[in-house]
């Protein structure tokens, strides 16, 4: 049986720019994980909804418009809501240090800030999978 | 815990995603599931969609979507890309181009990569097609990169193939409309708004005449014939006078459409014709023929497969090297090698068969 890691690779919020989340995705992908990815400007009933469907693994979202923190709560909110709380979320982007804290308590297993290596947040899904993949 | 799953998924999509992980990662649990599902299937329109990389499958199939669901009906769709050869990785890019179904209940929409897996793949993706089909969706598109002979297997289990191509990929069109005669019921060129588009429709409608001129033995014509026949004994019934065609049907060529799938163009004279496509099957004996015929190269691929995993058993094996070695020792020949090995493998699936 081949199993693997699946990650939904997801951009909430307005901002336009996606060149962050595209480096990540391809690294997540060699490192051999199956990555859907959503595009911009997605909301969180959209990332939600796509990560039941496609029965993810890990959701990783990136923001830079600096709307954390009402939107990566909301979608930890969804995704209780739908019984996913087996779901590993991680967070990265533009995040102020200050801000962790409290995105942690809302659920958010880790928050990677810009210069961050790839190969730190593969090996952080890689140990912290809530799911056996 | 499978057969609540298999009551579940009618209501439920988490249980459906669970079922098609399953059927990815080809867990044995699967197979009860789907049995359950069984009596369940067999409602729903399958449609291919296939073509060449970056030809705007994946936009069309977001607007055929929109289409469908103005039209009442609930679409799932399959997007299959491939994985890397060297990682197993994949990034499954389809799904963007349809995001903004992603909140509508009567959507459903699975991206699977093709793992590497070849035979497997079309097994994958068959399977979920009948999960979607049991979990009353009315239309279920697979999307796939139409290159290789493995993704051309995919969309058999389609009822309705649609081609898509795009002006201007030179050599690679001259493969693609081979293709149509094997596989396609509708020949849509998409990115219309380019120059070339037209030129594309007229050779594509040209080699299809010349192949029915030459009597060649297309996918298409046997329907025509069989919609012709319908279609005057309908209009016989009714007391009505028909124009006969003298040719019985057999002239007709398969709908070649133009479309700008990013404007949406197009789009709901191509949903038009996917419709009279099933239409045309199922007024015929053509819908359950298809099925016969997809239904028996299924079960084919599976002996196929199981009997090249017996292979691959440690028993197959050393019988395998024991035949080599007397080949190479010169205590027997090549051939006679070759059948005892063979007699030795059957009788070893027989017996695996009847475990
Ligand atoms: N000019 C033009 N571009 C289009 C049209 N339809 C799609 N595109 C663009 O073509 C590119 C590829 O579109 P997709 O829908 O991803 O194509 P695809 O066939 O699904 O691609 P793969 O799944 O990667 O093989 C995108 O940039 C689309 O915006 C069209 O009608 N005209
Ligand atoms: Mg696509």
């Amino acid at each position: 049986m081949e199993q693997k890691i699946r990650v939904l690779v997801a951009k909430p919020g307005l901002d336009g720019h996606d060149r962050g989340a595209k480096v990540v995705a391809r690294a997540f992908r060699d490192a051999g994980m199956e990555v859907i990815y959503t595009g911009l400007r997605q909301t969180p009933e959209q990332i939600v909804n796509a990560a039941l469907q496609e029965d993810v693994d890990v959701v990783a979202m990136s923001i830079l418009s600096g709307a954390h923190n009402h939107l990566f709560p909301r979608v930890m909110e969804l995704l209780r809501e739908k019984n996913m709380d087996d779901v590993l979320v991680i967070g990265g982007g533009v995040i102020p240090d200050e801000d962790i804290p409290g995105l942690k308590a809302a659920g958010i297993a880790e928050i990677f800030t810009p210069g961050t290596a790839t190969g730190t947040t593969i090996e952080f899904i890689k140990n912290n999978l809530k799911r056996k993949a | 815990m499978s057969e609540r799953m298999a009551l579940n998924i009618l209501d439920n999509p988490r249980h459906l995603a669970r079922l098609i992980t399953m059927i990815e990662r080809q867990d044995p649990a699967r197979i009860e599931v789907l049995k359950a599902l069984h009596d369940k299937t067999g409602k729903a329109h399958v449609v291919g969609i296939t073509g060449p990389p970056g030809s705007g499958k994946s936009t069309l199939t977001d607007k055929i979507i929109g289409e469908l669901r103005n039209r009442g009906r609930r679409v799932a769709v399959v997007a299959i890309d491939p994985s890397s050869p060297f990682t197993g990785g994949a990034i499954l890019g389809d799904r963007i181009r349809m995001m903004r179904h992603a909140t509508d209940e009567g959507v459903f929409i699975r991206s699977l990569a093709s793992r590497g897996h070849l035979g497997g793949l079309s097994r994958a993706a068959a399977e979920t097609v009948r999960a979607l089909d049991a979990a009353a969706y009315d239309t279920v598109i697979i999307e796939t990169v139409g290159v290789g002979q493995s993704e051309i297997d995919i969309v058999r289990c389609a009822d309705t193939v649609v081609l898509v191509a795009v002006p201007g990929l030179g050599d690679d069109i001259q493969a693609i409309k081979a293709g149509v005669m094997e596989i396609g019921d509708i020949f849509c060129v998409n990115k219309a708004d380019r120059d070339g588009a037209e030129r594309v429709v007229r050779e594509t409608r040209a080699m299809m005449e010349t192949a029915i001129m030459n009597g060649a033995n297309t996918r298409f014509s046997g329907l025509y014939k069989a919609v012709y026949e319908h279609t005057v004994q309908q209009a016989r019934l009714r007391g009505e006078n028909v124009q006969e065609d003298p040719h019985g049907g057999a002239l007709r060529i398969p709908p070649v459409l133009l479309t700008i799938a990013e404007q949406g163009e197009g789009v709901s004279v191509l949903v038009d014709e996917i419709l009279a496509h099933h239409a045309m099957l199922s007024d015929t004996e053509w819908l359950l023929k298809h099925r016969h015929e997809n239904t028996m190269w299924e079960l084919r691929n599976a002996v196929a497969d199981n009997l090249l995993g017996w292979l691959d058993n440690a028993n197959a094996h050393s019988q395998l090297a024991n035949a080599a070695e007397a080949v190479l020792h010169k205590d027997t020949d090549y051939y006679q090698a070759l059948a005892q090995v063979q007699e030795g493998i059957i009788a070893a699936g027989l017996r695996l068969v009847s475990d």
